[in-house]
């Protein structure tokens, strides 16, 4: 056994390093035939022939000096690899001699190569890559299934936090991150002018569990979100690069934040960002602990869990015991009642599938879509091609009848495909870092992980994989048809107008026909997410986005009783409301703690006064405390009256609720004309609230789904969680920054140089993620279309070229050069037919993949395919004119005349 | 050429080389192709320059070494010996060649009636 290894793997390096001494090789058995011959030609002599006499017999003997050579060759060394060395020497040759042909071929291979490797990164990124921490699998999000009433009711509350953790064993350790940060919620005073930022407050060990190490300095010890802690924080790497210029002695220096003075403890590793993972396309600046122990013990839901799960412990085990601890869990261990409320509300499910799970279809149709534009550019190759393969067909049967082997001739054109491709897959790449590289600094997408978006190992290998199979798919079709033709027949015939060109004509026009279809299909596509966005941009968000800001504004209200901070705090917001009002261009202005499309919370079920609560209720609406005049400045509709300054703490507490809240409620209370205006609702804790107006329904989660319930408090009677500024401007809202901020500052000079969002990019950024994949499919679809076209032209001023005499002859017997231009089109048009109709007739039959990306458009959308079909139309008429006018001004005598 | 002459079957030239080898000891090319010619009284058709891939395939097994040398003539030859590998190779070679040509002698020796069971 091993001998014979020996033996093999000795033979195997003799070939191998003979391949690299072949010239040394050829030498020295040149020098070993020349000293056979003597000796022959010696030994003949002796027999007493003559000279001439005796080499010619010794010559004959020996037989074929190139032919022993060429059989040495082929004994010692790896054979194919020669053959490849001369091939590819060869083809990049005969590239050469064509550079319109190899440019145009490397280019067409290059956007599809380029395309595939982009989205093959983002699909390796989001779905096939694990998240980047330790040990990714066994992370799991803990949540209640998805329902309507937002934040609230997908987190928990620190008790519920306790008993979990301690009451299950399925897990090395839980923690989770305080849900409801708003951005800006840090000030940072370095100078004058306090500098906005965003923190997430964490439990202490969420660095543990997710596994990450600090680039400097630590990261959080139990002992930092106990009370009586001083204060600390964690930068990412990107605001301390940002903010303190990379300060490499930073850990230990203490900052005013937020009114505090807080200690940096340490730096986060570059690739560690809290948005691109848990709250995409959102940035965060800083991390900080969360004091379980301190006032959030009794703020209700507020937090998300994630475990680690023991290695060993699967998924379906973890599932079991979280349902089985969820009815121990408490809302607040004060309130006995409030147990149990958590059954069947603690899931776990993967972290990654979390993060990402949603995208799956939207990832498979990208992938879909790249696979046609590559299949559409082996298509184009294929015809380029052939139509070369053509030309080239005598050369072809000149190398044959040269001794060539059929066999030889197939591996030239495959390693000319090989060559075209190469050059395509170093195209490809440098056209998909790029889309990467510019996809990755898209900050604002709302899509998780772009952050780590590159080209790796994996995308490398898929590159040489597709590169590969590429030129087997388009190098196959010429190969073998160029292989298959006689030899002879080829050498006879002039190529142009024989019974062999029109057949390979026919393969074409195939080829062509399967191109149109696929640019179509991804046309449908694209045409159906296209509508579909419209439809959402149409939507009714129950506010007008267009020329409103918000700025988070600062503002102290600290006071030894409730009602003195209430007191106080109105009184400020009166006067910013006030003074920013009156600024020049400024239509309408109000407060509120939340924005729509950004956080939300849940404060229970009010429910009308004197109505018996069912057993079982939804869990409430959405909490937003405002000012008078937020839902003017929002422009949300309202009937009844706003909330005015004179609610305020010693007045009858009020309150405004959505619509949808209020048909909801409707159903129980006998409310004249089913009018909640004017009623009494009774809040969970008992109080009276007088509904003084119902409100237009709003979008608050998202721009697609359907609108939730809404219940606005006046910020004069309830506490608000941080205060956004809305500004209605008559300019463009940016033209009012400075003067608003001005403003601000003047009243409050603690006032952070916060940012003047405008509304319309909350809503710019929930769109964020379909307007993504609508304009990458889109491009798909443009770059199919064009694609598609240059096939059409190509074919046809083939077959023009190719019946040059033929359109000479009918010329010279009467026809127009009307009446040609008419038959050159109807074969284009002829085509395009076909293509279409078999692109619609598959897109019809593959709804099914792209229904659930769609929004209030049906797969089979009539105009959509109207349309794409117009649209196809024109683009085969364009491409396939081109040719049909140049054949209709052929002059017939040159025509004619030509071979 | 006379067309009478046997074509070599496929590897046998090897073994004829190594033989060839074993028994005259260090040989160069023309030496071995003369050889093999005079032993098989010129009824095999042997172009000689294709002793040459057998050369280098036997070498490249590690079956034969090669070294220059001057030959009779005071010509500059490349001379082969064999190795004990090759030594071994021709024994198990020559065994299973001849129980081959023994079968075959047997096959092609049977009279037409032989399959018939005897009256």
């Amino acid at each position: 056994m091993s001998a014979i290894r020996v033996s093999t793997a000795r033979r195997g390096m003799g070939r191998f390093f003979a391949f690299f001494r072949g010239r040394a090789m050829d030498r020295e058995l040149e020098a070993e035939m020349a000293a056979h011959l003597g000796m022959a030609i010696d030994e003949n002599m002796e027999r007493g022939m003559t000279a001439v006499e005796a080499r010619r017999q010794a010559l004959l003997r020996f037989g074929g000096v190139d032919q022993a050579k060429n059989r040495h060759r082929e004994a010692r060394g790896l054979m194919s690899l020669e053959i490849l060395m001369q091939d590819l020497k060869y083809t990049v040759r005969t590239l050469f001699r064509d550079p319109g042909f190899t440019i145009v071929a490397v280019l067409i291979l290059g956007l599809g190569i380029g395309a595939n490797v982009a989205v093959f990164s983002v699909v390796n990124t989001l779905m096939l890559r694990p998240l980047p921490f330790a040990n990714a699998q066994e992370l799991v999000w803990i949540a209640p299934p998805p329902t309507k009433c937002g934040l609230s009711c997908a987190t928990y509350s620190t008790d519920a936090y306790d008993e979990f953790r301690v009451g299950t064993r399925s897990y090395q350790d839980v923690t989770g991150y305080f849900a409801f940060s708003s951005s800006g919620n840090l000030a940072l005073k370095k100078g004058d002018v306090p500098i906005a930022a965003t923190s997430i407050d964490v439990i202490a060990n969420f660095f543990d569990v997710l596994g990450v190490q600090p680039a400097m300095g630590r990261l959080f010890r139990a002992e930092d979100g106990r009370n009586g802690a001083s204060p600390v924080i964690v930068l990412t790497d990107a605001w301390w690069r940002r903010q303190f210029n990379a300060d490499k002695g930073i850990i230990g220096k203490s900052f005013d934040m937020n009114g505090q003075q807080t200690t940096v403890i340490g730096v986060l590793p570059p690739n560690f960002d809290f948005g691109a993972v848990f709250s995409p396309g959102a940035k965060v600046d800083a991390i900080t602990p969360l004091n379980l122990y301190g006032p959030p013990r009794d703020w209700g839901n507020i937090i998300t869990f994630i475990g680690r799960m023991k290695p060993g412990v699967t998924l379906a085990q973890a599932r079991w015991e979280a349902a089985a601890v969820a009815p121990r869990m408490c809302w607040n261990n004060k309130y006995p009642d409030s147990c149990g409320q958590y059954k069947d509300a603690v899931v776990p499910v993967p972290l990654k599938e979390w993060v990402s799970g949603r995208l799956r279809n939207a990832l498979s149709l990208l992938w879909g879509a790249v696979g046609m534009i590559m299949l559409i550019a082996c298509v184009n190759l294929s015809n380029l091609l052939l139509a070369r393969a053509a030309a080239r067909s005598k050369e072809f049967a000149m190398r044959g009848a040269l001794g060539a082997s059929r066999g030889r001739i197939v591996r030239q054109l495959l390693t000319e495909s090989l060559i075209l491709s190469g050059g395509g897959a170093v195209v490809g790449l440098m056209l998909a870092s790029l889309m990467l590289w510019w996809l990755a600094h898209q900050g604002a997408i709302a899509l998780p992980l772009l952050n780590t978006l590159r080209i790796d190992g994996a995308a490398l290998g898929w590159t040489v994989l597709i590169a590969v199979g590429a030129a087997l798919l388009f190098g196959i079709v010429p190969g073998l048809r160029m292989a298959g033709g006689s030899l002879f027949e080829t050498l006879k015939n002039s190529g142009a107008g024989s019974g062999q060109s029109r057949k390979q004509e026919r393969v074409r026009s195939v080829l062509v026909v399967v191109e149109v279809a696929l640019a179509c299909m991804l046309l449908v596509g694209a045409g159906l997410l296209l509508r579909s966005f419209l439809h959402v941009l149409n939507v009714d968000l129950g506010f007008q986005a267009d020329r409103a800001a918000a700025v988070k504004v600062e503002y102290d209200d600290s006071a030894k009783t409730e009602e003195a901070s209430e007191a106080k705090r109105a009184n400020q917001f009166q006067q910013i409301l006030a003074r920013v009002g009156a600024i020049p261009g400024v239509e309408a202005v109000g407060m509120t703690d939340y924005l729509p499309l950004t956080g939300n919370r849940a404060w229970g079920t009010p429910f009308p006064k004197g109505v018996k609560r069912p057993d079982k209720l939804p869990t409430g609406p959405l909490v937003y405390v405002v000012t008078p005049g937020y839902l003017r400045a929002m422009g949300t509709g309202l009937r009844g009256r706003d909330f005015t300054w004179a609610d305020g703490p010693k007045s009858q507490p009020v309150v405004m609720i959505n619509k949808a809240y209020a048909n909801f409620l409707a159903n129980y209370a006998h409310w004249p004309n089913n009018d909640a205006a004017g009623q009494l609702l009774t809040a969970n804790g008992g109080a009276d609230l007088r509904v003084v107006g119902v409100a237009d329904d709003v979008h608050e989660e998202n721009t697609e789904g359907e609108a939730g319930w809404q219940i606005y408090y006046p910020a004069t009677q309830a506490s608000p969680s941080g205060a956004q500024l809305v500004v209605r401007t008559t300019l463009p809202p940016a033209t009012l920054a400075s003067s608003v901020m001005r403003t601000l500052r003047d009243l409050n000079p603690n006032q952070p140089n916060a940012e003047f969002r405008p509304i319309k990019r909350l809503v710019e950024h929930a769109n964020s993620g379909r307007q993504f994949f609508m304009m990458l499919v889109g491009a798909f679809a443009g770059l199919g279309l064009l694609l598609a076209a240059l096939g059409i032209y190509g074919l046809i001023s083939y077959s023009v070229t190719r019946r040059t005499q033929e359109i000479g002859i009918r010329m010279a017997l009467g026809a127009s050069g009307r009446r040609v231009l008419v038959d050159v089109m109807g074969g284009t048009m002829r085509l395009a037919v076909w293509g279409i109709a078999l692109g619609t007739a598959t897109s019809l039959a593959l709804t099914r993949i792209i229904q659930s990306m769609l929004f209030e458009t049906p797969p089979w959308d009539v105009s959509t395919y109207v349309a794409v079909v117009f649209v196809l139309f024109v683009a085969a008429a364009v491409s396939g004119y081109i040719p049909a006018f140049r054949a209709s001004r052929l002059d017939a005598m040159v025509a004619l005349r030509t071979d | 050429m006379s067309p009478e002459k046997l074509d070599l079957l496929q590897g046998t030239l090897d073994l004829m080389v190594l033989q060839t080898l074993a028994v005259m000891g260090s040989m160069h090319g023309y030496g071995i192709a003369r050889r093999i010619e005079q032993v098989s009284a010129d009824e095999v058709l042997l172009n000689q320059g294709t002793i040459y891939a057998s050369l280098v395939r036997l070498e490249q097994r590690g079956w034969i070494d090669s070294s220059w040398g001057v030959s009779g003539n005071n010509r500059k030859a490349k001379f082969y010996s064999i190795t004990e590998a090759g030594k071994r190779k021709l024994a198990v070679d020559a065994a299973y060649w001849g129980r081959l040509t023994g079968v075959m002698d047997r096959v092609l020796g049977m009279d037409t009636d032989a399959g018939k069971e005897p009256a």
